[in-house]
């Protein structure tokens, strides 16, 4: 059997490809952001020993990371319409991304943070450091070091699930790959294409993420911490 | 106990060559078989064929969780002339023609409407039942042309005929929201993620009886497209073969039957 590879009438859709990559960069760069940020307040009240929110943040956490980020995203984008919430397909991908990256970072970070040695947290305190400070100051910084690699990781893993939010018409990448698949019945290229550029996506990000680690963020920092 | 570890690679690499020839022979020999599908459906006395599961009234999972509706029927029709047990294979709007293209399937019995761009990887057979697609929109929203559907978000299934006439006939500014298959975009006008909804009719008069609360009507006429049967590029003995039982179908008053009890109206003209 003889295939004919034809990948011009792929490339030459280049516009859709762009504003594929555009919004999956788009999407990411905010979950990230957000997820991030949101996944290390939610590690610090867990750290604290109050009952009621550690309990329910820990509910959080399992609920997302034991359900399907597909059946999450429908949920928001389907589902809550019923009651009253209308989300945009753009807006329901952002939420749904965010939700699930901040439910793993928060126990990506908190693994850090309890790593961290009694000695350490005890000498802040005896410096006069209040509890917050100690967290911020003593605590956090050896604790997100080393956690970074896992905290690119998932990034990364979120980045390449937002593939899916094309399923609710958000025109990322792979939504892209799909139209044009759908139009020139060329479904080998199309998704040849779709995979180098998520590759090449998540090997470039990756890079960047771990320079931005060792230089700006733990500048100073070394493993001992 | 010890092991010759030389000795166990030495035995494992014939065997895993040996199982990797058997694998590339079986493609090579399906391959083969697949060049006359014909000849593969009255040897094996089985055909394959694809229908669609979330498309009432053509094809859908009934209360028995077994797909039913006009394509399922027309399907069993088309194994029973043939001689041979169907085998239904369940697809969406957007991979009907790749499962004919990498003949996973020998027959697409989807509502499959015929254009140019389709004509170009895949042959097809006389129409079977007739079909359109249209807009549909609430009556609050006034849509006398598609000129007026500029600014407006209407869902359409993705690949499916109603998304690439809708691209050329409604304005640049109309903002078109493409889903993975029919249910998605019936969902999303359903939870009023869209102002409208371009699909076939019969899918949306499903839909407007089941969400009265939506009052949802007829807006536009997209096409008119009856559906046909799609073949593999080059299987014109199945493609004749398929042929003469539509029209002996037609001839006997079989066509009609269906149409009727599916869609509650005559096959009309039904073009070859």
């Amino acid at each position: 059997m003889t295939v004919e590879l034809d990948f011009w009438v792929v490339i030459k859709e280049w516009p859709l490809l762009l504003t594929g990559v555009a919004w999956t960069l788009g999407l990411t760069f905010v979950s990230a952001c957000v997820g991030t940020l949101s996944g290390l307040g939610l590690a610090w009240v867990r750290l604290q020993n109050w009952q009621m929110p550690s309990r329910i943040i820990h509910i959080y956490v399992e609920l997302i990371r034991n359900t399907p980020f597909i059946v999450q995203l429908f949920f928001i984008f389907f589902g809550l319409p019923q009651l009253g919430f209308r989300l945009s397909a753009e807006t329901s991908s952002v939420l749904a991304m965010v939700i699930n990256l901040s439910a793993y970072s928060t126990e990506i970070i908190r693994s850090g943070v309890e790593a961290t040695a009694p000695g350490q947290i005890q000498a802040g305190r005896s410096l006069g450091f209040s509890e917050f400070q100690v967290f911020k100051h003593v605590i956090l910084p050896p604790a997100l070091f080393r956690v970074w690699p896992a905290l690119v990781a998932q990034i990364i893993i979120v980045m390449l699930g937002s593939a899916v939010c094309g399923q609710i018409s958000t025109e990322e990448l792979s939504y892209s790959a799909n139209l044009i698949q759908s139009r020139n019945f060329r479904a080998f290229e199309a998704f040849i294409v779709a995979a180098a550029i998520y590759l090449s996506l998540a090997i470039v990000m990756r890079w960047c993420l771990n320079r931005l680690g060792k230089n700006l963020i733990f500048k100073g920092l070394s493993q001992n911490g | 106990m010890n092991i010759n570890i030389t000795r166990l690679i030495k035995g494992v690499i014939p065997f895993v060559l040996y199982s990797f020839l058997g694998i590339i022979s079986q493609f090579v020999t399906s391959n083969v078989y697949a060049q006359n599908a014909l000849d593969t459906i009255q040897k094996t006395k089985t055909i394959k064929i694809a229908i669609p599961t979330d498309y009432p009234p053509y094809g859908f999972v009934g209360v028995d969780l077994q797909p039913q509706g006009l394509d399922v029927e027309m399907a069993q029709l088309i194994g029973q002339k043939l001689g041979a047990k169907v085998e239904l294979i369940p697809v969406s709007s957007p991979n009907r023609v790749p499962y004919l293209q990498t003949k996973k399937v020998d027959l697409v019995i989807s509502t499959l409407g015929k254009n140019a761009e389709r004509e170009k990887v895949i042959d097809f057979t006389h129409a079977y039942a007739p079909y359109y697609q249209a807009v549909f929109g609430p009556k609050s929203l006034s849509i006398k042309t598609f000129n007026d559907l500029a600014g407006k978000t209407i869902s359409a299934t993705r690949g499916s005929l109603e998304d690439t006439e809708l691209t050329k006939l409604a304005p640049a500014a109309a903002q078109i929201k493409r889903f993975e298959d029919s249910s998605s975009t019936i969902a999303a006008y359903v939870a009023g993620q869209v102002q409208l909804v371009a699909t076939g009719a019969s899918v949306a008069t499903a839909m407007i009886q089941k969400n009265p609360q939506l009052g949802a009507e007829f807006k536009l006429l997209i096409k008119d497209s009856p559906c046909f049967i799609g073949v593999a590029k080059g299987e014109d003995a199945l493609r004749v073969k398929v042929n003469e039982v539509i029209v002996a179908a037609h001839k006997a008053g079989d066509l009609e039957r269906l149409s009727q009890k599916w869609l509650a109206r005559t096959t009309g003209d039904l073009p070859e």
